[in-house]
C-alpha cells in the first residue's frame, strides 16, 4: 500500500499510457507521414506540380505505400471509423495521382505522331475498306440518279439560290465557280469555318458510330451521294477533270478523314455487335480507346483539309497543280500510315 | 440511416490495387453526375457568351474606329478583322470540343463542375486513367447531349411519327446511365472509364486519447467509470461505429438518448450532467475490447453477433 502511494502519479501516468489502445498508439507512430502525405496530394490535386518540391514528388510512391500499408495494418486492428475512412480517402486520393495520367502534353503527341496515331489508323483497316466501298458506292449512286432524273440533284445537294452549280448551267459559270478566284477576301476566316464544321460532322459520325454502326454508313453514303451528283453535273458539261481537281486539292485530305471518322465508329459499333471473346464492355472500352486516338488524328486532318480548301484551292487556280498537291498529300497521309510501322515505345495505355 | 444504407451499398465497388490492397469505391450518382453537367454547360454558355459579345464589341469598335463597313474594310484593318473572326471560331470549337478534356486529363480527372460536386473519373479496370480514355468519353456528348436535344425540341414544335421515333433513338443515348448497373454513360462504356466519388475526410481527433477517455474518470465530476467484461459484450463493431458518430457530432440529445440507452442495457442506474465522460469511457473499453478481440481473430460485428 505504501508503495501504492508513493508512486500514485507515475501508476495514473502509466495507466492513461495503458489504457491509451494499442491501435491508438499505431495512428500516433504514423500520422505524421499521413499529413505529410495529404499535404503533398493536396498540393498536386490543386496543380500547382511547379510549387511542390522535389524531395515531396519523389517522396510521393514511397509515402503512398507506407499510408497504403498503414490502412491495411488499420483494417486488421483498429476500429476507429474516422481514421479508416480518412486512410481510405487519401490512399485514393493517392492511388489517383500516383497511377494517374502521368503523361504530358508534349510527350502524349510525340508518342501519337511517332507511331501511335499510324498504329490505330492501320488495326481498323478492314473498317476502312468497308468504308471505301461504301464511299465509292455512295458515289456512284448519287451520279446514277442523276443520271436517270436531274431532279434528284436538287434533293441530293443542298442548293442555295446564289449558286450558280445546278443542273443545265453554262460550262462557263461552273468554271466561274472553279477558277473565279472569289477575291482573296477572307479565305483564312473560310478556312476556319471550314475546319470547325467539318471537325463537328466527323466527331458525329465516330460518335453515331456506337449505335452499331449504322449511322455512319447511311452518313458517308449520304455524303458521298452528293459528291456524284456534282461530278455529273461537271462531267455533263466536259469539266470532269476541272471539278476532281477542284475537290482533290483538300477533298483528298477531306474525305480521307471522313473515311477514317465513319471507319472508327464502325470498328466501335462493330466490337459491340461481334466482342467476340471477351466481354462486350471490354470490347467497346479496347475499340473506344483505338478509335479516339484515329479521331484525335482525324481533327488534325481537317484543319488541314479546312487550310488547303480556304487558302490552298483559292490560291492556286490551276487543275494540274491542284490535282499534284492534292495527290501528293494523300500519299504522304497512306505513307505514313501503312508505311510507318514504328512502334511507340511504353505507352501508358498498356 | 438504414434506409440509406441498400441505396449506397448498391453503388459500391472495390478496388484493387498493385499493392493488393482493396480500396472501396462508391460510384457516383446519377443525380450528382446531372448535376455536375448541367454546372459546367452553364460554365460553358456562359464564357461563350462573352467572348461572343467580347468579339462583337471589338469588332465593332474597330469598324468603327475608321468609320468603315466589314466589306470595305482595308488593309491591316482587314486582317485584324480577319484575325478575330478564326479566333473567335477556333475558341468556339474549343469550348465544345476541349473544355471536357481538359480539365480531365488534369490531375484531378474532374471537371469544375464534377469538382464542384465532388466526383471524377476513373478507369474501370483500375489501372491508369489514359488519355485515349478521357478523349474516347468525350467524343460521345454530341450524341447524348445535344441531338437529343435537338430530338426533344422538334419533337416538341413539329410532332409527327419521324419526330417522335427519332426522339426514342437519341433518348436512349441520354439515359443510357439508367440502362445499367455501373451507371455507364454511353462515353464511359466506349472509354472504359466510370465516374467515382472523390471524398475527402479530414483527419479527425482520436476519441480514445481524451484524458477522461484514457483513464475512464471523469475530468468534470472525478467519477471513474469501469466497466466490466460483461457490460461490454452486450454490443459489437456496429454499436460502436454508431456510438462514435453520436459522440463526433456532439450533440446534447443524442448523447443523453444514448447514455440512457446504454445504461438500461447494462443495468446502471442513469445519473445526468456527465453523459459524454461516460460515453467516451465506455467507447473507449468497448474499443479495447473488440480491437483486443480483433488481434486474436475474433470479430463481433454488432449486438445480435
Amino acid at each position: 500500500m505504501a508503495m501504492f502511494s508513493l508512486s500514485k502519479e507515475a501508476t495514473a501516468e502509466a495507466a492513461i499510457e495503458a489504457a491509451a489502445l494499442r491501435s491508438d498508439r499505431f495512428r500516433q507512430d504514423r500520422e505524421a507521414d499521413w499529413i505529410r502525405l495529404e499535404a503533398i496530394v493536396t498540393r498536386m490535386e490543386k496543380g500547382r506540380l511547379r510549387r511542390i518540391a522535389d524531395e515531396d514528388v519523389l517522396a510521393l510512391p514511397v509515402l503512398y505505400r507506407t499510408v497504403a500499408s498503414s490502412l491495411s495494418v488499420a483494417r486488421e486492428t483498429s476500429l476507429d471509423a474516422a481514421t479508416l475512412a480518412y486512410l481510405e480517402s487519401l490512399v485514393q486520393r493517392a492511388w489517383f495521382l500516383v497511377y494517374g495520367p502521368r503523361t504530358t502534353l508534349w510527350s502524349w503527341l510525340g508518342r501519337f505522331f511517332g507511331g501511335e496515331w499510324s498504329r490505330a489508323v492501320r488495326s481498323i483497316w478492314k473498317e476502312m475498306g468497308v468504308a471505301l466501298l461504301l464511299m465509292i458506292a455512295g458515289t456512284v449512286i448519287g451520279w446514277q440518279l442523276v443520271l436517270i432524273d436531274p431532279d434528284w440533284y436538287y434533293a441530293l445537294v443542298p442548293t442555295d439560290p446564289a449558286d450558280p452549280r445546278v443542273p443545265g448551267a453554262s460550262a462557263e459559270a461552273l468554271k466561274g465557280v472553279m477558277y473565279g478566284n472569289q477575291g482573296q477576301d477572307g479565305l483564312s476566316m473560310f478556312a476556319a469555318y471550314l475546319f470547325s464544321h467539318n471537325a463537328g460532322v466527323a466527331i458525329l459520325c465516330f460518335a453515331l458510330g456506337f449505335a452499331f454502326g449504322i449511322p455512319p454508313l447511311l452518313l458517308l453514303i449520304h455524303n458521298t451521294a452528293m459528291l456524284g451528283a456534282l461530278l455529273w453535273l461537271h462531267d455533263d458539261k466536259g469539266l470532269l477533270i476541272d471539278i476532281i481537281g477542284w475537290l482533290s486539292i483538300h477533298g483528298t485530305t477531306e474525305l480521307l478523314a471522313i473515311l477514317l471518322s465513319g471507319a472508327a465508329g464502325l470498328h466501335v459499333g462493330r466490337s459491340m455487335a461481334f466482342p467476340g471473346e471477351r466481354g462486350v464492355l471490354e470490347a467497346a472500352a479496347a475499340a473506344g480507346q483505338r478509335a479516339a486516338v484515329v479521331m484525335a488524328g482525324v481533327v488534325l486532318m481537317l484543319v488541314c483539309a479546312g487550310m488547303l480548301e480556304g487558302l490552298g484551292r483559292q490560291l492556286i487556280n490551276d487543275t494540274t497543280q491542284r490535282l499534284v498537291v492534292g495527290y501528293s498529300i494523300l500519299a504522304f497521309w497512306l505513307a505514313y500510315f501503312f508505311l510507318f510501322r514504328r512502334v511507340p515505345i511504353a505507352s501508358d495505355a498498356e | 440511416m438504414s434506409q440509406v444504407r441498400p441505396k449506397r451499398s448498391d453503388r459500391r465497388r472495390t478496388l484493387v490495387t498493385p499493392e493488393g490492397i482493396a480500396l472501396p469505391l462508391v460510384l457516383a450518382s446519377r443525380g450528382t453526375r446531372f448535376g455536375a453537367l448541367l454546372i459546367d454547360l452553364v460554365i460553358i454558355l456562359v464564357l461563350m457568351t462573352v467572348v461572343t459579345l467580347a468579339a462583337l464589341y471589338s469588332g465593332i469598335g474597330l469598324l468603327e474606329l475608321v468609320g468603315k463597313e466589314f466589306d470595305k474594310a482595308e488593309g491591316s484593318l482587314k486582317y485584324s478583322l480577319e484575325f478575330l473572326v478564326i479566333l473567335y471560331i477556333a475558341v468556339m470549337f474549343l469550348f465544345r470540343h476541349a473544355y471536357f478534356l481538359f480539365f480531365e486529363l488534369g490531375p484531378r480527372g474532374s471537371t469544375p463542375g464534377k469538382r464542384a460536386t465532388g466526383i471524377r473519373v476513373a478507369a474501370r479496370h483500375g489501372g491508369r486513367l489514359t488519355t485515349e480514355m478521357v478523349l474516347a468519353r468525350n467524343l460521345l456528348r454530341d450524341v447524348e447531349i445535344v441531338l437529343p436535344l435537338v430530338a426533344l425540341i422538334t419533337a416538341a414544335s413539329e410532332g409527327g411519327i419521324y419526330s417522335f421515333v427519332s426522339l426514342l433513338w437519341f433518348g436512349v443515348f441520354a439515359l443510357f446511365p439508367f440502362f445499367n448497373r455501373d451507371r455507364l454513360r454511353a462515353g464511359d462504356l466506349v472509354a472504359g472509364t466510370w465516374v467515382v466519388e472523390a471524398p475527402k475526410s479530414k483527419l479527425e481527433v482520436a476519441l480514445s486519447t481524451t484524458e477522461s477517455a484514457a483513464s475512464g474518470t471523469s475530468t468534470a465530476t472525478g467519477a471513474s467509470y469501469k466497466f466490466g467484461e460483461e457490460e461490454l459484450a452486450i454490443y459489437g463493431e456496429y454499436e460502436l461505429q454508431t456510438l462514435e458518430r453520436v459522440l463526433r457530432e456532439d450533440r446534447h440529445e443524442a448523447m443523453v438518448a444514448v447514455h440512457e440507452a446504454i445504461c438500461r442495457k447494462i443495468g446502471w442506474n442513469p445519473g445526468a450532467g456527465d453523459e459524454r465522460a461516460f460515453l467516451e469511457a465506455y467507447y473507449t473499453q468497448l474499443r479495447a475490447r473488440l480491437e483486443s478481440g480483433m488481434r486474436m481473430g475474433k470479430r463481433k460485428a454488432d449486438k445480435h453477433a
